[in-house]
């Protein structure tokens, strides 16, 4: 699971938890995976992301001194930002380890890269 | 255009996930005839729901020759791990959840999916199959056939971006214009893009945009 993926799971499935956001994130193992940097993409992708969420994230992986803490004006000709958002979004993946709803505590096991938001019939 | 290698999926894994097949296949037959329009969206995220064997998200990534988040959701767990397998085999960085349609991506996807791709459990079938998270998940539709496709058309309108475009399969007894009309109150128009007859069944695949885009 990249963190790109990671910014957009939420955990308000559960009953009774309402924003649940952003998941923390227990990292048991963490793979850096080399992709092609498209600064275009990374550019049409920043405004979908939350980025407090994403720097919460990266911190949770021990990458949090990888990106600013904020999105810097005029990104889309920022290179330097550019690469680093897509380093964080896009080449740093969880692929054993847990996510955690904020307010429940609630743990979802990411196995094999794979997260799994499935609930049990008593907790929708 | 060339059709996803698929030949890490052995018979074992066919006892667990479904085979592509023909609906597969028209499926992929679709988004070749629609790459360009599709191209020229220039999507930035595509969902699928209920990826299998991950054949349909993999060709689309590796036709439309940009990247694209591709978030791939299955209740099957041996699904999102052949989807994910699907995706490397042939150079594709493929995201796939585990998880019950769009279940914890639905806040956060909301109106930012481009594409959004659906090939649903469309077999009529007992209301009891349906439900499962095994094999059964990717084909038992319950009345019509309709049923898991009844949970996700208003999920649709949430989740497509102003551009957004979402394909579907559906076979004849699944009411295709029942549905159209059912999208067409949330603003969208219907084309089919392909049809085809397959032993019992006639398969078409159904594009959805907003009707106020252009």
């Amino acid at each position: 699971m990249k963190l790109l993926t990671h910014n957009m799971l939420t955990s308000n499935i559960i009953k009774g938890v309402t924003k649940g956001f952003p998941l923390g994130i227990q990292v048991s193992k963490l793979e850096e995976k080399s992709v092609d940097f498209n600064p275009d993409f990374v550019a049409r992708m920043i405004p979908k992301i939350d980025w407090s969420a994403l720097k919460q994230a990266a911190s949770d992986v021990g990458k949090g001194d990888e990106i600013p803490a904020d999105i810097v004006p005029q990104y889309e000709q920022n290179e330097d930002f550019l690469k680093k958002a897509h380093h964080v979004l896009m080449e740093i993946e969880v692929i054993e380890g847990e996510l955690v709803c904020p307010e429940s505590g609630r743990k979802f096991p990411v196995s094999n890269g794979i997260p799994n938001m499935l609930l049990n019939e008593d907790e929708v | 255009m060339s059709t996803p290698d698929i030949s890490h999926i052995k018979s074992s894994d066919y006892q667990l996930i479904y085979e592509p097949a023909e609906d597969s296949f028209l499926f992929l037959d679709a988004l070749l005839q629609d790459i360009n329009f599709i191209r020229n969206l220039r999507p930035v995220t595509c969902l699928e729901i209920g990826s299998g064997s991950g054949i349909v998200s993999t060709f689309l990534a590796k036709e439309l020759g940009c990247p694209v988040l591709s978030i791939c959701t299955d209740i099957n767990p041996h699904a999102t791990e052949v989807t994910k397998k699907t995706g490397l085999q042939n150079g594709i960085s493929l995201e796939p959840v585990l998880t019950d349609l769009v279940n914890g991506l639905g806040e956060r996807l909301k109106s930012n999916v481009d594409v959004l791709l659906f090939n649903p459990p469309y077999v009529v079938t007992p209301s009891e199959e349906v439900g499962s998270h095994g094999i059964e998940a990717s084909w038992a539709g319950g009345k019509c056939g309709r049923e898991v496709i009844d949970r996700v058309l208003p999920l649709v309108p949430n989740l497509l971006s102003k551009i957004g475009v979402f394909y579907m399969v559906v076979i004849k007894e699944n009411r295709p214009d029942e549905i159209c009309s059912i999208l067409m109150k949330s603003g969208f128009t219907m084309v089919t893009v392909l049809s085809r007859r397959s032993g019992p069944e006639f398969l078409s695949i159904l594009r959805f945009t907003r009707v106020d885009y252009r």
